[in-house]
């Protein structure tokens, strides 16, 4: 009987996998006791306040700092070439982006200020006030450049080259082309065309960036509290920027007040503040106020797109033709890079769809504005918006029903394992499948009659639908292979109590997207015992396994596959020593419920409290030689496919006021394919919440920045978020698709909300402005841009 | 914020005094404006005088003809008076239409007219039902109250006391908000009653401003249809990052008819 194979995981009896199990920490979040990086408090702590450049574009001729030293409360003030002395510069290019250009960076400014808001001067005081306080007596003297400002125009000859040393102001460019686009664009028989506008926007973070970075020179240790999505890759940047040794430093963040790929750059502030303590051998805190979010916290999007899509008379789409051009900051982002976003955009476009002819063209230029990078969907709600709108405007063309078109192009459920034009390898996608499910979900044909008869009466509304296809829990392709020192594996450590409760480390961290309690229900399921009796530790580099921690889709993915083998692993040293106490074979035993049990016949035998007590207070009773293993650990790295890629399809209802060109978004749903959904609660978290951002992409949310390179919109007053307000009930339901390369199948989760959003909302409203010949191709979609479409103003 | 003396006078007499006492004074009531200016460092007084510890500023009343609201009174206190719903129903919803839960707890009628930001409601509440603010030395129409942006017709020193409203036969407050901050992008009152027909904008403008075209209009018939040709310069309107001159323009008559349709149906 022995001989028969394990359950794997998602046989287990008890299985918390697949249930929508409450947050373990959801009562210690709303009792106040939640431990954010912004709450931290040490003695002898002090205060970092950066003065920041006015201009987008100017040289420091000088800094007189000597009023700022004298000021009350004032501890030291470091300029540019100061903290440089500590600290190394870095350079935001990966090795597989070939040609990519960025100069070096430095924590702060050194003899230029490349954008408005970049930190110039650190002035550290006892209190935040008094350093506030001394900034005002620096006397830093600029001289103003002209800033580059636009990015169409930032290649042209006339433009002042913003780094001379690269020669010009190209970061990268890159382009994909296969098959016959030319050919295909001369054959068919329609070809839509699009110029798009997707403007800057930036995180938004509940909580704002923050660091209390505490050096102690004794054993040249660093501590850093940070507000950081992927602690190791931190400590990893601090060993080698601050020249310290990897042990030594530690990175700890245990609570995040929202972080949607805001907190995973390198910021001159953090660097800054770590430097600043170990100059002074104090710690040093910083908190980012939100006119400093605004103007130094990575800002996202910024593209032009120029797309056509190539059709038959039938409807069958043939090709995509696009070119894209981003306009980013001075400098490209470290470590992941300011040209990902751009590189998903000319992979992504046209990639639900079945088409053989594609090509696509990326510039990304560098501009005088906030620095640029990744955020929530990196590159995924341009293409979708870009795809899906083409896709559109041609059944409009053609007069096909949106569905049917989809329906007829999809890259069918039966056609996996699948490689797209753009050279993406799908394991297994269910985009039919998923179109299916939505068709009935919002009761399509009912909503269509809705519509018509009260576009009788007057009222405009829009149907539509967007279709998305996202990289998710990416392995090494991503950043590894181009030389960033980012892991894309993750560990999990587990360790009987003697109570026998368990302790749970691991690599993967909690944003706020649910981590712990995922990590509890895999951990339960396969070890056999109640939730509530796994602890869970996370984001601490001191106290887990190394690892790449929360982004682009992975936390679940890739930590659930490390928690399943931990779990695996203890479980079978329990019942090793359970077998030994009971003289059978381990085989013979499960754990269920917290119990030692026979495996065939569920009979109690010994709870795993009694296995804790005897490994470690009465090995003497053991075998001799038999050495309790009650501490494992076990990495994973994803297999098969360089990223796990999921689909779904989203559907926006609105109405459009075509007196004030408001739009109503009455509601959204969405259906959304993750592989093997671990908490469906979770999921549907996470697909609200980034419907949310995506929202604010096609509504409200843009940068604004003035010819000068002013951020003229810094503030919450004035920066348009979507509040609860404006957001329509937002209904999500499952298709499941589980990834064969991993043990439960799980896929990414956290960004298909934002990927397809945008684009299906601007399918809707222009829905409901096709009957008035009108068309908005630009985001956000404000009342104003929707007026001027309608010719009103 | 830099540093400042506070001063919590409980008459007017002694508000008024701590005012000309000091060295560079300002007066507080909600503070919806003034602190995100102080922490902003973009105004550093030497003394800030409260109002809030002053009984007689606090108070909505019917008086006969009129409801008159004490300048203390919190926005959601003219929202949830029976008094003003009863009577001006118009100005409830204005009241209630401001900012957000937090703002109108703590935000003042008096306040918010003293500032008189050109996107705030009570303005167009104010002009559009011809009330009167009566101060601790005077009584001021408000179609002479209101001078330009961020100013009005108060001396220095000058405290409000109250607002008169007269109560009209019927009026309607429609504002399309900006949706960060929900003030005004432009808000219309509209009243009918023994003054005749008033149409006061916020918002739009540099300040708040009566369309005597749309007053004469709706005075020979109150429906929207009346107002539904006239359009009104976009010259000299606001531009800025929420909106165009062109677009304000726009929008003054289609939310002037949808105030002339939220009189209609509330009376």
């Amino acid at each position: 009987m022995s001989e028969k194979p394990p359950l794997s995981v998602l046989d287990r009896p008890n299985s918390y996998i697949g249930r929508s199990v409450p947050r373990p920490n959801a009562r210690r979040l709303l009792a106040g006791r939640g431990q954010y990086p912004t709450d931290m408090v040490l003695p002898r702590m002090v205060h970092v306040a950066f003065a920041r450049s006015p201009f987008a574009h100017a040289r420091i001729r000088s800094i007189d700092t000597e009023a700022a030293r004298a000021a009350p409360g004032v501890v030291a003030v470091a300029t540019g070439a100061d903290i440089a002395r500590l600290c190394k510069p870095w350079v935001g290019t990966l090795d597989h982006f070939a040609g990519m250009k960025s100069p070096p960076q430095y924590p702060l400014a050194m003899e230029k200020a490349t954008w408005q808001g970049e930190p110039v001067v650190a002035v550290v005081a006892e209190s935040r006030a008094e350093a506030e306080d001394a900034l005002e007596l620096l006397d830093i003297d600029y001289e103003e450049l002209t800033p580059v400002t636009d990015p169409e125009t930032a290649l042209d000859p006339a433009t002042p080259v913003i780094h001379e040393d690269l020669g010009d102001n190209l970061c990268f460019s890159s382009r994909v082309d296969a098959g016959d686009v030319d050919a295909a664009f001369a054959d068919a028989d329609l070809v839509v065309e699009e110029e798009f506008h997707f403007p800057r926007h930036t995180g938004v973070t509940l909580e704002p960036r923050v660091i209390t970075a505490d050096y102690d020179p004794s054993e040249e240790r660093l501590t850093a509290y940070h507000g950081s999505q992927t602690p190791y890759q931190m400590q990893d940047v601090y060993a080698r920027h601050l020249g310290l040794a990897e042990e030594n430093v530690r990175v700890l963040c245990k609570d995040l007040g929202g972080a949607f790929g805001i907190k995973l750059h390198v910021h001159g502030e953090e660097m800054t503040t770590c430097a600043l303590s170990m100059m002074l051998g104090r710690p040093v805190k910083w908190v980012a106020d939100r006119l400093e979010s605004f103007v130094s916290d990575i800002h996202a999007r910024d593209h032009r797109v120029r797309a056509r899509m190539a059709v038959t008379a039938e409807g069958r789409i043939v090709g995509f033709d696009v070119d894209d051009l981003t306009g980013v900051g001075p400098y490209s982002v470290f470590p992941r890079t300011s040209a990902v976003e751009g590189n998903q955009v000319i992979k992504l476009v046209g990639a639900p769809y079945a088409i053989e002819h594609y090509r696509a063209a990326l510039k990304v230029v560098l501009q005088n504005k906030n620095v640029m990078s990744q955020y929530r969907a990196v590159g995924h709600p341009i293409a979708f918006a870009v795809t899906e709108s083409l896709v559109d405007k041609a059944a409009a063309e053609l007069d096909m029903d949106p569905v049917a078109i989809r329906r007829a192009n999809y890259v069918p459920d039966d056609a996996y394992p699948y490689k797209t034009a753009s050279g993406m390898a799908y394991e297994q996608l269910s985009l039919q499948q998923s179109l299916d499910r939505l068709v009935e979900f919002i009761d399509y044909e009912g909503l269509r009659r809705e519509q018509a008869q009260l576009r009788e009466k007057g009222v405009y509304r829009g149907i539509g639908l967007g279709t998305f296809v996202e990289i998710t829990a990416p392995g090494a392709a991503f950043y590894g292979v181009g030389g960033a020192r980012i892991s894309a594996q993750d560990g999990c450590s587990m360790k009987l109590e003697p109570s026998g409760r368990v302790q749970l480390a691991i690599s993967i961290n909690e944003l706020g997207q649910g981590t712990e309690t995922i990590v509890a229900q895999v951990a339960a399921t396969e070890l056999g015992v109640s939730m509530e009796d796994i602890r869970v530790t996370t984001g601490d580099t001191g106290s887990t396994p190394y690892g790449g921690a929360a982004w682009a889709s992975r936390a679940a993915a890739i930590g659930s596959e490390a928690t399943v083998r931990a779990a695996r692993a203890l479980r079978e040293n329990i019942l090793e020593v359970a077998g030994a106490v009971l003289q059978e074979a381990p085989a013979d035993l499960d754990i269920r419920d917290g119990q030692i049990v026979g495996r065939e016949s569920g009979e109690e035998r010994l709870s795993v409290a009694e296995v804790g007590r005897v490994g470690y207070f009465r090995p003497d009773t053991l075998p001799p030689d038999f050495h309790p293993q009650l501490s494992v650990v076990r990495h994973y790295a994803p297999q098969g496919l360089p990223f796990a890629f999921t689909n779904g399809i989203h559907a926006s209802y609105v109405e459009v006021d075509v007196e004030t060109g408001g739009v109503t978004l009455l509601k959204h749903w969405v259906v959304e394919d993750c592989g093997r959904v671990l908490n469906p609660k979770l999921v549907e978290e996470q697909a609200r919440g980034g419907v949310a951002q995506g929202i604010g992409m096609a509504l409200f949310e843009e940068c604004l920045y003035s010819e000068e390179g002013q951020l003229t919109n810094a503030s919450l007053a004035d920066y348009l978020v979507p509040l609860s307000s404006e957001l329509p009930d937002i209904h999500v339901t499952h298709v499941e698709t589980p990834t064969q390369y991993s043990e439960i199948g799980a896929k990414g989760a956290g960004e298909a909300g934002t990927a397809a959003s945008p684009g299906a909302i601007m399918n809707a409203v222009n829905d409901a402005l096709r009957p008035l010949g009108a068309r908005v191709s630009a985001m956000p979609m404000t009342p104003e841009r929707i007026l001027t479409a309608l010719g009103r103003i | 914020m830099y540093d400042f003396q506070y001063h919590r006078p409980t008459s007017l007499d002694e508000a008024s005094r701590m005012l000309s006492g000091a060295e560079e004074a300002s007066f507080i009531a909600g503070g919806q404006t003034l602190l995100q200016t102080l922490r902003q460092r973009l105004a550093q007084p030497s003394d800030v005088v409260d109002l809030g510890g002053i009984a007689e500023l606090r108070g909505i009343s019917r008086e006969g003809d009129n409801v008159v609201i004490g300048a203390m009174s919190r926005h959601n206190e003219v929202a949830g008076s029976a008094d003003v719903a009863g009577a001006i129903p118009a100005l409830a919803t204005l009241a209630g239409g401001i900012g957000d839960a937090q703002v109108r707890n703590m935000g003042t009628i008096g306040g918010s007219i003293a500032n008189n930001d050109p996107a705030a409601d009570y303005p167009a509440g104010l002009l559009g039902l011809g009330a009167t603010v009566v101060t601790n030395n005077r009584e001021i129409p408000a179609d002479d109250f209101f001078v330009d942006m961020f100013e009005t017709a108060l001396e220095p020193g000058e405290i409000i006391r109250s607002v008169r409203f007269p109560v009209p036969q019927r009026a309607g407050y429609v504002k399309f908000d900006q949706p960060a901050s929900r003030y005004a992008l432009v808000g219309v009152m509209v009243s009918q009653g023994a003054g005749g027909v008033r149409v006061a904008v916020t918002g739009a403008g540099p300040s708040v401003f009566r369309v005597s075209e749309m007053e004469d209009a709706l005075g020979r018939d109150f429906s929207a249809d009346a107002i539904a040709g006239i359009r009104i310069p976009s010259d000299g309107l606001n531009a800025d990052i929420h909106g165009s001159p062109e677009y304000r323009a726009h929008l003054v008559t289609v939310i002037a008819q949808r105030a002339v349709n939220a009189a209609l149906q509330a009376h």
